[in-house]
């Protein structure tokens, strides 16, 4: 299965290569179905914005198009859940710096340190990780936590909401940094550089889009987890995004604008990342096949 | 490459075979730094991965209940759990939906998802702008997702009932969430949405792989269109099609935000998965033994389903 992992950086690096060299054929009717297929797909996320725009009380039957623009909805989602969006921005960022403090020594140890067998090792165990499901270490943690203090808190989300971060991260800068000539890190020990100074000097400036690809993941992998929110937090003070917008719908709903509203705007890094960042998701998405 | 180098038995904690004595103390030294850099990463993995797999185990043999939060006391009951686990009515109802809710999302995502890839495969005006598109499903919280489509399948102001209103064949207004023959069917087919990004990208970078001249050469021997298919394109692409099915299915397995989003495992467990099952008895029910048991069941199918599967695969591709 880790001949996938070639397979996937070959495949990203060609069609990168082709589409420049090749100029794209015309073909109206291709590009007509494209866009129908597309807008089939996304239609539920259009329909999200829709009904946000909506007047409140104007949910029994949706219109078609928020011709009677409204931001009502709006206004009631950040005076509710506001505070929850900053509690999944602050454990988001938090899963970012550790899963990378975390998953970069040692993806630079598995591509370039001598470890024989223990890379496949290694590598094996971190794939196995993909095995486990979220309620088994939910379940595990929950007690574990209870006793170390660590629901409700920030640390104890960041934590756990980098597990879905780390190892992918480690697979996927691994990747990359094999790709790392071996010659420019002896270089560095030549300078007199010991393995830290050469990681934190040379290694990791190289590997810049690596760590840009594994950080957004893990941003998003973190923002969206559900479970560790629901399982981990008990108490309203400390509540992320996803859970809030669970709890929205866990009651009877009579007004849908504000949680839809709700829901775009925990859409928004998603949306914003692939406007922004759109090179590095698409690299981060054929590392997803490197998962395996 | 290098186990020349590794001296068997050691673990891999031996520095590398001392060409220069002189040099053997700082050649240990760094070895010791090496391994360091994969300290962090190896505690993190032993403590949210391995330890929660043991402690699972250990707890799917306890009463653990509420009360074990208090005196700490979880006294052993051998597999009372499971038996509890397993002759619950709900359970065969789970396990059943299970099997139906993951074979019936991966051959629904796999099939979308391969023709939406074939599709693009042939370039066109925008297909890289209208394929970057399609990753936004995948990217936005589930949870979102599950509540936008919760509103799309109300019964009677959804507008997937509005619409299938217009079909002059069509009676009455299906009751997608709340009828308990159809609720399975709706989860089933938001999480095949929610999988079709995935799988059609990776098919998609598979499809990429396959070098241009084979086809050449192929419409050269009359094989084009669906001969072109079958003879080229999916011999060379089964391995990207196993990464994709295998990680589907144990992906598929532990699903719970879907689920739990837009049913909560109702109505009357009618979408109730092993996966929402063992939830519901730990954190619900506060049976964490029972959780547990139901979770060490799930991790089994998963390891058999992929055990299996490799297995066989390997041979055929062996063949």
């Amino acid at each position: 299965m880790s001949a996938a992992v070639p397979i996937a950086r070959r495949a990203a690096g060609d069609a990168a290569g082709r589409a420049s060299k090749i100029t794209t054929p015309r073909r109206p009717g291709h590009t007509i179905l494209g866009v129908i297929i597309i807008a089939v797909m996304l239609f539920p996320l259009y329909w999200m914005l829709n009904v946000s725009l909506q007047p409140a009380g104007n949910a029994s039957a949706t219109p078609w198009l928020p011709l009677d623009l409204s931001f009502d909805g709006y206004r009631t989602a950040l005076a509710e859940q506001g505070g929850n969006l900053v509690t999944s921005l602050i454990v988001s960022l938090g899963a970012v710096v550790f899963s990378l403090l975390i998953a970069a020594p040692a993806a630079y140890a598995l591509a370039h340190f001598r470890f024989g067998k223990w890379v496949v090792v290694f590598l094996f165990a971190v794939l196995t990780t993909q095995m486990v499901p979220g309620i088994v270490v939910a379940n595990a943690l929950y007690s574990a936590y209870s006793d170390l203090g660590l629901l409700n808190t920030y640390a104890g989300l960041i934590l756990a909401d980098s597990a879905a971060g780390i190892p992918f991260s480690i697979i996927l800068m691994r990747a990359f940094m094999m790709s790392i000539p071996a010659s420019i890190v002896e270089a560095a020990y030549v300078d007199g550089a010991g393995p830290v100074r050469a990681f934190v000097s040379v290694v990791l400036p190289i590997s810049r889009n690596a760590l840009i690809t594994s950080a957004l993941f893990t941003f998003l992998f973190a923002w969206g987890d559900f479970l560790f929110a629901l399982t981990l937090t008990t108490s309203e003070s400390m509540r992320p995004i996803t859970l809030g917008l669970y709890s929205y719908i866990g009651g009877f709903v009579s007004d849908w604008s504000p949680i839809m509203a709700t829901a775009v705007l925990s859409s928004l890094p998603a949306i914003a990342l692939l406007v922004l960042a759109q090179r590095y998701v698409a690299a981060g998405v054929t590392g997803g096949a490197v998962k395996s | 490459m290098t186990s020349t180098e590794i001296r068997p038995g050691s673990g891999g904690l031996a520095p590398p075979a001392p060409a220069r004595p002189a040099r053997h103390r700082s050649v240990g030294r760094s070895r010791l730094v090496q391994i360091a850099f994969l300290i962090p990463a190896t505690a993190y993995l032993v403590l949210f991965f391995g330890y929660p797999v043991v402690k699972n185990i250990t707890m799917g043999f306890q009463e653990y209940t509420t009360r074990t939060f208090y005196t700490g006391e979880a006294p052993w009951v051998g597999f009372a759990n499971y038996v509890t686990a397993v002759t619950d009515p709900v359970f065969d109802r789970a396990l059943l939906n299970t099997g139906l809710f993951t074979v019936g999302s991966i051959v629904g995502q796999f099939t979308i998802g391969l023709l939406i890839a074939l599709f693009f495969h042939r370039r066109f005006h925008l297909s890289g702008v209208l394929r970057s598109l399609l990753l936004l499903p995948w990217l936005v919280p589930m949870i979102a997702a599950s509540a936008v489509w919760r509103w799309i399948l109300d019964t009677d102001h959804g507008v997937l009932n509005r619409t299938l209103d217009l079909l002059p064949f069509l009676d009455g207004r299906p009751a997608w969430l709340t009828s308990t023959t159809l609720a399975l069917v709706a989860v089933i087919i938001v999480n095949i949405w929610l999988g079709i990004p995935f799988n059609a990208t990776i098919l998609y970078g598979g499809l990429q792989e396959i070098p241009e001249e084979l086809y050449e050469a192929g419409s050269l021997d009359g094989a084009t269109g669906a001969r072109a298919f079958w003879h080229i394109t999916w011999p060379l692409l089964r391995p990207v099609v196993t990464v994709v099915l295998v990680l589907g299915v144990v992906y598929t397995l532990k699903v719970l935000d879907v689920i739990l989003g837009l049913t909560n495992g109702g109505p009357a467990n009618a979408t109730q998965t092993i996966s929402t099952f063992s939830y519901h008895m730990s954190f619900r029910e506060f049976d964490f033994g029972v959780g547990a048991a139901l979770g060490n069941i799930l991790v089994l199918i998963s390891l058999v389903f992929a055990v299996v599967y490799l297995r066989l695969n390997r041979r055929s591709i062996d063949e």
